[in-house]
Order: C-alpha cells, then structure tokens, then sequence
C-alpha cells in the first residue's frame, strides 16, 4: 500500500519558490532518508506532505486520502525541526508534554483513560525518561528535550514516523539507542519512516532509500544505488564517497 | 464598620461577584496569551476599547454595545495581520493599539474633549457596576471559561507547538480564532473592573506568578486563578478600608502576590543549591 503519494508539487516559502516538480511515492515499511543542502526544500517538503504548509499546486495522499479529506492523524508521528523555539518558562511537566501526542487519538470512540495512561507509561519507558517526568520541559538539557518530544511523537504507535533532523541534539550513546528504536518500530511494527538528516555517514545503515532534494528530486532509490551513482561523488567527492559508502554492505 | 458589615452591600456584592468570575476569566486567558508571547494583547485591545468607548459616548450608545463588536473586530484583525501580511504579533498588536487610541483622542476631541464618563472608563469603578452588568459578566465569564474547558487540550497542544498540534489533527485556525475573540470579550468585560489603564495587568499578572510556583499546566492554572481571585476580593475591601481607587489597589494586590511568588521560588532555588553542595561534600 502507498502511504504517501505526492504528484507534480510545487511550493513557495514567503513567496519564494523552495520545491517545483515534486513526483514520488512511499510505501508502507520503506524507511527513507531525506537529504540535500541546507535551503534546499527538505522541510518545506515534509510540512506539505503534513498539511503544515499549503501547496502552491500539486497533489498529496496519505494512506491514499487526499490531505483534504484525511483525518486518521493518530496514524502519523511527527517530530518538529526547532528545538531551539521551544519555550523554556513554559510550565508542563515531561508527563504532560508526551500525553499531547495523545490528542488525535482521544477524540476516536472507545478510547479510555486506562489505555492513555498505559500509553505515557509505555513511552516515557521507551525513550528512558521515566525518572524525569515530573520536571518541566525548561529544566532538561537539549538532548533530554529532544527524547521527551520523540517520545510524544511515537507515543501512538503511529504507521507513518516523520522526523526532522532528530538526532542533532542526541548524545553518541543515546544517537544510537535512537536509531535503534527506529529500525524497531520500522521491522516489527512496519512502521513507514522519513528521517530528514545531515549525517548522510549514518542513515545509509538503517533507511533502506535515499531521497535526495536540491528545490527538485535530484535522486529517489535504494543507497547502494546512490553510492554507485554519479551524485554520490557530485555531492561528496571521491574520497567522502569511500569513506561514506564503504561502511555499508550492499 | 467590619467587612462582613459591608457585605450587607448591593454595590459590594455585586463587585464581588463580577470581580471574582472576571478575574477567574483573566487569569486562566492570562495564562494562555503570556504562553503564546501575546501578553500585550490585552493592552492593544484595551486601546482599542478606549476609542470604541469614546465613538459610543460621542452617539450616546451605551458603550458595552459599542465596544464589543469593535473589539471582536480588531481582534480578529490582529489574528489577520500576522497570518497574512506577514507580521509578528506584537507589531500587528501595535497597529491595532495605535488606531485604537487615535481614534479614541480624535472622537472625545470632535465630542468636546475627555469629559468625566471617559475618565470613568479610563480608570475603572468596579463598585459602581450596575445589576445589569453583574448578570452579563456572570454569563460571559461561564461561556468563556466553558469553551476554554471544552478545548482545553487542544489550546495546550497549540500553546506549547503549533505545528505539532496541526499534524494531531486540530484545527489550529479555529482555535486561534477562538482564543482571540474570547481575549476579546474579556477585555471589554475587565474594562468596568480596573479600567482600560490597567486590563493588561489582570491578564498578566495572576500568569507570571502562576509560572514562579506551578510545576504542571494544570497546577499553573489553578495557581494563577487563585491569586486573581484573592486579589479582586482583598483589593475591594483593602481600596474600601483606606479610600484608595479600587481597580488600582486589585492590580497592587495581585502584584503583591507576583512578589510573594517570586520571593519563594528564589528562596526554593537557594535551599536546593545549598542541598546540593552539601550532599556534594
């Protein structure tokens, strides 16, 4: 099944063209890696395909809805790039904050308090931030902000993961803890994933497809595609090429 | 004369009653908007209230009538301005504000200059509040603060990330909308409690001192309605006892508890450096 389908898009940022002819489709399990230059229309992408943004012209599906029509948010995780916007005076406990992803999920008939308890439980547990609920949002370094908003993002199990540049702020250890849990819910769960990331060394070792935009596709396929291709030593040169694709087995 | 004596009072007990849900209203729309970095809101639209006030006592209209649709409108205008002319909120509050207050000088000028009813509503006199206007603060505070109840969750989901709520699937314009026009309704109701002046510090004021103690949004609601609250009541009887203006010694009073607020957590935060450095050794 095709879990996002996006047809001829074309989308302005403050009146700025950022993406023109945007064609492709995911489906469901793919777990992708979204790369490109800085400016080069990767969140602006993502916001389109989440509805954040309108669309200067083209089509978009998710779980073949238009986005017009779709309502199954509950089935679509997200985790925002600015993690520098964040207010730190505001008041709501780590608890509070992961209990937010809840929201599409509480308006569907049947849902009770017991099962959304069991919910926070189970993310603060994931993301190993049980011991930190009770503090504010304020109170937490960079790295521990960014697991509390993963774990809001992941909290409902969600088909779709959409992430944006989500290990910047991650320790090594907890980077890895991260990716892990990721390649988790993407092979016993066939969760569908789209991670937005520089770190183009580390995402051929878990997404099993490189999106690569520059305002335009420049490149759709598997990694050992793009590693044997003549955009891998366009954009990286030879010697990055080696060093970055020779870590992974094809 | 003791205070219970004066609860004996029509004109106390209905600036008790009006005093007590306005401020309930305030502090619970204070929280939001000062989360929301629109804390200046109610500022703006209070300058917008003086000039609808002014074009109402120019008609001789009853000002409420005039004030609110003018208010809702220009509330409305704001949300407008920094959705699409590309504006942040506090310079799109500094239009509407502006316009509110110019308007206001130029109609009392053409009307004959500022005479004693502008300077009623200028200034605030909760003590004069009519029967009238005890009944409708009563019913809009209850729908205000029942709207606020029924979106509870989604107002926290778009108060902390707007974008994140969107992809929850909430209606984030119409939220935003909500908030703005129930700002709206509340300043225009605050206006007979404190004044145009001082609309903005009940908004506030009961948030900030919220935020010193609260550890939770639930919490920092329920701290900021109680010090409003507690405010309005001890700065009725406080103005009472010393003769000093009412809606003067509510915004004292309630500053009064910032202080308090701050003083503690200040004292929280020393005791738990001192905690520290002790298990340390």
């Amino acid at each position: 099944m095709k879990i996002i389908e996006v047809e001829n898009l074309r989308s302005r940022y403050n009146g700025i063209p950022v993406l023109d002819d945007i064609t492709f489709s995911v489906s469901g399990g793919d777990y992708i890696g979204l790369v490109g230059p800085n400016g080069s229309g990767k969140t602006t992408l993502i916001k389109n395909i989440l509805g954040i943004l309108r669309p200067e012209s083209g089509q978009i599906r998710l779980f073949g809805q238009y986005l017009s029509e779709f309502q199954e948010w509950f089935r679509v995780g997200y985790l925002p790039q600015r993690l520098s916007s964040l207010n730190p005076g505001f008041p709501s406990t780590v608890e509070e904050i992961v209990a937010l992803g809840l929201i599409a999920k509480r308006r569907r008939p049947g849902s009770s308090g017991d099962a959304h308890r069991d919910a926070v439980e189970k993310a603060l547990h994931l993301l190993n931030i049980s011991d930190i609920r009770k503090k504010k949002i304020g109170e937490l370094s960079g790295g521990q902000q960014q697991r509390v908003l993963i774990a809001r993002a992941i909290i409902n199990e969600p088909d779709l993961i959409v992430l944006d540049e989500p290990a910047a702020a991650l320790d090594p250890e907890t980077r890895e803890q991260f990716y892990a849990m990721l390649t988790h819910f993407n092979r016993q769960k066939n969760a569908t994933i789209i991670l937005v990331t520089h770190d183009i060394g580390s995402i051929g070792q878990y997404a099993n497809k490189l999106l690569l935009v520059d305002r335009r596709i420049v490149f759709y396929g598997s990694f050992a595609d793009f590693c044997s291709s003549s955009h891998m030593t366009d954009l990286f040169g030879i010697h990055s090429q080696h060093v970055i694709c020779h870590r992974h087995e094809f | 004369m003791g205070f219970v004596d004066y609860l004996q009072y029509g004109f106390i007990q209905r600036a008790l009653i009006s005093g007590v849900f306005i401020a309930l209203l305030c502090s619970i729309l204070g929280v939001l908007i000062v989360l929301r970095r629109l804390s200046l809101i109610g500022d703006g639209l209070a300058h917008v209230t003086f000039g609808s006030v002014a074009l109402g006592l120019a008609l001789r209209i009853y000002p409420l009538y005039v004030t609110l649709p003018i208010v809702l409108v220009s509330s409305i205008g704001i949300l407008k301005m920094t959705e699409r002319a590309r504006m942040m909120g506090d310079a799109a509050i500094g239009v509407v504000s502006s316009i509110g207050i110019a308007g206001g000088v130029i109609l009392a000028s053409l009307a004959g200059g500022f005479n004693v009813d502008l300077f009623s509503y200028l200034f605030g006199n909760i003590l004069a509040i009519s029967r009238e206007e005890t009944i409708l603060s009563v019913i809009l505070s209850v729908i205000v603060l029942g709207v606020i109840l029924f979106y509870y969750n989604e107002i926290l989901s778009i108060t902390f990330d707007e974008e994140f709520a969107r992809v929850s699937g909430i209606r984030t314009d119409r939220i935003n909308k909500i908030l703005v026009i129930l700002t709206a309704v509340t300043v225009v109701l605050t206006m007979n409690v404190v004044g145009i002046m001082l609309i903005s510090a009940l908004l506030i004021l009961p948030a900030v001192t919220a935020f010193q103690l609260a550890r939770g949004f639930r919490s920092s609601l329920v701290i900021a309605a109680l010090s409003a609250v507690l405010s309005v009541i001890l700065g009725i009887f406080i103005s009472i006892a010393l003769n000093l203006p009412t809606g003067a010694t509510i915004v004292l009073t309630n500053f009064f508890f910032f202080a308090l607020a701050f003083l503690t957590r200040i004292g929280k935060d020393r005791a738990r450096v001192k905690l520290h450095q002790q298990v340390g050794r």
